[in-house]
């Protein structure tokens, strides 16, 4: 059995599946559910500074995108940070993780961007035993215009400087959770680590309108008949937040950062991808929220399943994997040559990948008064769209040609060697290929 | 008195009252709207669909389903219904299985088809159970059409020419419209007198004036119908039946399927329906198995449906002899009626086994017997009332692509007329076509 044990930031967990700060962890209840399900950590919902907590509406918090058959897509919500008293929040870390010491217990973050504020509440939370704090830069809304959250995490400076204090001030790791409402996500990243930062976490969510209801004309969810943006989750963000994962991976700058990857992650194979893109472990909201604690085990047994079959002894042997094998579109190998492929055994001839083809893409199809499709070579570009909208797996497949084959749309042979953008003839400022 | 399934002859109210509705309630329940999200989220949106091919009214399949996917239920009735103005009949009635579905690009991938029709008839009813009826009449033209017979062909015919601005009438030898929808369909297929209704929204197009009781040949003839009007179409169906040519054949208890099943359609009160408890249905067509079918809910003990030729060679399709067998029918192939036996009533019928040799059928010598209180003879309709002067081949009024008969001015569609299955789907289409095509000559004339 692959060893799933997870240390990242020098925190040890049983498995490198955490719950992300949000309600399934607002509460000693449920985090105690969730370690008794198997969950390796949680960071704790968000705690705010000492005094009146803040309050939530008290209509409807989530919008969503779902599925023909109801699938949760994508969840929207405006919910702040914890509502209920500090104290009672920093009673319950301390009680759950004295009775679970192998589990990892994370506090997230959020107090006014004043040095005082983070000196004050820093000793609190060292006091439970939590194992690390997380800085909750993110929640896009509410907090936001408070000064907090996300605005803060728009800012790299502010990043730099909380980071800094809340280092200064515990002995605690400090992960810096980046919201993905930036243009480039390297820079705060960057601030992070300059700060001090044992990790980063992302994403947290993204800016939203998730639907409109069209009878009162309003964005959903809907109070009194308004509705505000709110935070976008659940699958429908996972390419986003791996595509932020991996550029921070892969920046020199940052490429030593741990991460810890958040973003629709739901199964096994969602969590194996972060983790192969550079993530040390993962957080999942979502998924809990949708399918509840229990789904933890499919993603304990399918990652060991997949580690086992492929020989991969430990998280760390795959972690980054798949970094060096991201690149720039600018050096990707423009003589590697394919074309699509119809096995017509398999063709159901819904004829699909010809609509495709013939009305957006590159007339390479040909349909035959039969139903018979076929793919013209001397027309095929090898985008994949046939591939991509054909119902029926592996029926359509892109074939390489072979160094010294004759690409029949161009009219001339596959070259052997490598040749990219930055030394093609057509491109302006090609340099000479070395 | 109270009767059982046992009950020797003849008799009423075989089983307990309230097991009745559950026999006759919907083959196919209908589908609720999540049902009908997922299973419209099953559909590829072929290109140039298969399905749309195989359906002989060419309804855009794929456009409706998408139309039910994106919650607009009430466009998908109208996509449907522009194509096939008995889209919500067709929905319950059509052998899916031998058209849209048995193409269906899924049927070919999984063997599990989108379920076409189900669908269709969740668009429609959505659409129905609005009282909407989406069609306006154009300007009126001044022409007027006369229609004999109110069955699919004729109706869909009159709402086409109504639709064009014409003024129609439909004659029709019964006393209420509809035809075989009304009278033949099974009734689990058509619950809730929904053929009825049917008729009441088409209607609603206006422009259409039904006259029962008008049959031609008695009452009505087709001379002074072309004098009148300035078109006719004939949509007369098959009112005639064969017969089995066995001796005995006149015995009491022995009677034609479409009676029984007419009887049975417009029954107020089914435990009162009289049915055998040894019940036997000559035939393999779709009567035949309706006939059977509903002999078995209607509490007979044992009901055997015996075909003369092989399972393939069946009308009935295979899904329907599936129905037939999970109803406890028995279906024998390959054997022909040769007497009924019987004191007054049939008691017994003799049969005979036969061998098909490519198409040519005869007896092997080998003969056996059933128990028979009640004897249905399904062996086909035949075309009665066809006005002499119009060219009849086959026993069908030959007629062009478009149903223009021999006759000028006179067109003929369904199952009366040459030309595709005798299925209310065709018959819609043929009447239909022929309206278009009255309005196109109609229109020249001018
Ligand atoms: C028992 C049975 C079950 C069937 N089941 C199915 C099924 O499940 N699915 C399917 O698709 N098809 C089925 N069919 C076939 C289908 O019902 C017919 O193909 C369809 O009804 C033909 O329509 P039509 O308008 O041509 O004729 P009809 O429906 O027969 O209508 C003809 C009309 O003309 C009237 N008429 C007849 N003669 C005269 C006259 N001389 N003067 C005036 N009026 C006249 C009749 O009263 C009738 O109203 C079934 C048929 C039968 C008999
Ligand atoms: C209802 C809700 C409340 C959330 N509250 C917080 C929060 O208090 N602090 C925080 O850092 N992130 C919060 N998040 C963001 C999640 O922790 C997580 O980053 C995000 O949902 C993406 O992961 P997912 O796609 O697995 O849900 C919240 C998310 C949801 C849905
Ligand atoms: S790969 Fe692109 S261009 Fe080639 S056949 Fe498929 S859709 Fe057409």
């Amino acid at each position: 059995m692959a060893n799933l044990a997870s240390t990242f930031a020098g925190i040890k967990s049983p498995n490198p599946f955490w719950l992300a700060s949000a309600p399934p962890t607002d509460k000693e209840y449920n985090v105690r559910r969730a370690f008794e399900a198997g969950w390796g950590g949680v960071v704790w919902k968000t705690l705010g500074e000492e005094g009146p907590p803040v309050v939530n509406v008290n209509g409807p918090r989530y919008g969503a995108i779902w599925g023909a058959d109801r699938r949760l897509l994508g969840l929207n919500n405006i919910e702040l940070i914890t509502d209920r008293p500090l104290e009672v929040n920093l009673r319950e870390i301390k009680a759950v993780k004295r009775d679970y010491p192998d589990r990892a217990m994370i506090v997230s973050l959020m107090v006014p961007c004043e040095e005082e504020a983070w000196k004050a509440i820093l000793p609190h939370v060292e006091e439970t035993g939590a194992d690390g704090i997380e800085l909750n830069f993110g929640c896009p809304h509410g907090m936001a215009e408070r000064g907090m959250g996300s605005a803060v995490g728009q800012v790299p400076e502010y990043i730099e400087m909380v980071t800094r204090w809340c280092k200064q001030y515990s002995r605690m790791p400090v992960i810096v959770k980046l919201t993905p409402n930036i243009t480039d996500i390297r820079r705060p990243a960057e601030a992070a680590k300059r700060g001090g930062a044992d990790a980063v976490s992302l994403i947290n969510t993204i800016n939203s309108i998730v639907s409109v209801d069209l009878d009162n004309f309003a964005p959903q969810p809907t109070i009194d008949g308004k509705g505000t943006h709110g935070g976008y989750c659940g699958p429908a963000v996972k390419p986003i937040a791996m595509n932020m994962v991996a550029e921070i991976a892969r920046n020199p700058e940052t490429a030593d950062l741990p991460i810890s990857g958040i973003g629709g992650i739901t199964t096994w194979r969602d969590a194996a991808e972060f983790i192969v893109l550079g993530c040390g472990n993962v957080q999942v909201c979502t998924a809990a929220m949708t399918y509840g604690f229990k789904i933890v085990e499919e993603m304990k047994s399918g990652l060991s399943q997949w580690m086992d079959e492929k020989g991969h002894e430990s998280i760390d042997a795959v972690a980054g994997r798949a970094v060096p094998n991201v690149t720039d579109w600018q050096y990707l190998n423009l003589n590697k040559i394919s074309k699509a492929v119809i096995d017509q055994d398999a063709c159901i001839s819904c004829g699909r990948c010809f609509a495709a083809c013939e009305d957006t893409s590159h007339q390479a199809i040909e349909m035959s008064d039969d139903r018979v499709f076929t793919v013209k070579d001397d027309e095929c570009v090898a985008c994949n769209l046939c591939v991509v909208v054909c119902p029926v797996e592996n029926c359509i497949t892109m074939k390489e040609l072979a160094p010294g084959d004759l690409d029949e749309r161009t009219g001339e042979k596959v070259a052997a060697e490598y040749g990219n953008w930055t030394a093609h003839p057509n491109n302006p400022s090609a340099t000479a290929a070395e | 008195m109270t009767h059982s399934q046992l009950t020797p002859g003849v008799a009423a109210g075989r089983l307990p009252r309230d097991s009745y509705a559950d026999n006759f309630s919907d083959l196919h329940a209908p589908l609720t709207a999540h049902e009908a999200a997922v299973a419209s989220d099953r559909c590829y949106f072929c290109h140039d669909a298969p399905c749309m091919t195989a359906c002989p009214t060419s309804i855009d399949i794929p456009l409706f389903i998408r139309q039910i996917s994106t919650g607009t239920e009430e466009s998908a009735a109208r996509t449907i219904l522009e194509q096939n103005i008995m889209g919500g009949m067709c929905a319950r009635v059509c052998p899916t299985e031998t058209l849209c579905e048995e193409v269906c690009v899924r049927e070919t991938a999984e063997g599990k088809p989108v379920e076409i029709g189900r669908l269709q008839r969740f668009a429609t009813d959505t659409l129905m159970e609005k009282g909407v009826h989406p069609f306006a009449r154009a300007a009126s033209t001044g022409k007027k059409v006369a229609v004999v017979g109110a069955g699919p062909a004729g109706l869909s015919c009159a709402h086409r020419l109504a639709l064009k601005g014409h003024d129609v009438v439909v004659f029709d030898g019964r006393a209420k419209a509809g035809g075989l929808n009304e009278f033949g369909i099974a009734s689990y297929k058509s619950v809730d007198s929904f053929a009825e209704r049917e008729v009441a929204w088409l209607l609603e197009i206006g422009g259409i004036e039904i006259r029962l009781g008008q049959r031609l040949g008695e009452n009505l003839d087709l001379d002074a119908l072309a004098a009148d009007y300035d078109a006719v179409f004939l949509g007369m169906g098959l009112a005639g039946v064969n017969a089995l040519r066995a001796d005995g054949e006149d015995k009491g208890n022995v009677t034609d399927a479409v009676d029984f099943i007419s009887d049975l359609r417009q029954a107020d009160d089914l435990p009162a329906l009289p049915v055998g408890r040894n019940v036997v249905v000559i035939g393999g067509g779709m009567t035949a198995v309706d006939a059977a079918v509903q002999s078995k809910l209607l509490g007979a003990d044992s009901v055997t449906m015996v075909y003369r030729r092989g399972k393939d060679r069946m009308g009935a399709s295979l899904f329907e002899q599936d129905l037939a067998s999970s109803k406890g029918v028995r279906i024998i192939y390959n054997a022909m009626p040769v007497a009924v036996h019987g004191n007054g009533a049939v008691q017994e019928v003799e049969f005979e086994y036969t061998v098909d040799d490519g198409g040519k059928l005869s007896g092997t010598g080998e003969r056996f017997f059933l128990a028979a209180d009640q004897l249905f003879k399904a062996i086909g309709q035949t075309l009665t009332g066809a006005p002499a002067d119009l060219t009849v081949e086959r026993g069908k009024i030959v007629v062009s692509e478009t149903g223009r008969s021999s006759r000028a001015g006179v067109w003929a569609g369904g199952d009366c007329a040459s030309g595709g299955d005798d299925l209310t789907v065709t018959a819609v289409a043929e009447g239909r076509d022929a309206a278009e095509d009255i309005h196109t000559s109609l229109s020249v004339k001018e």
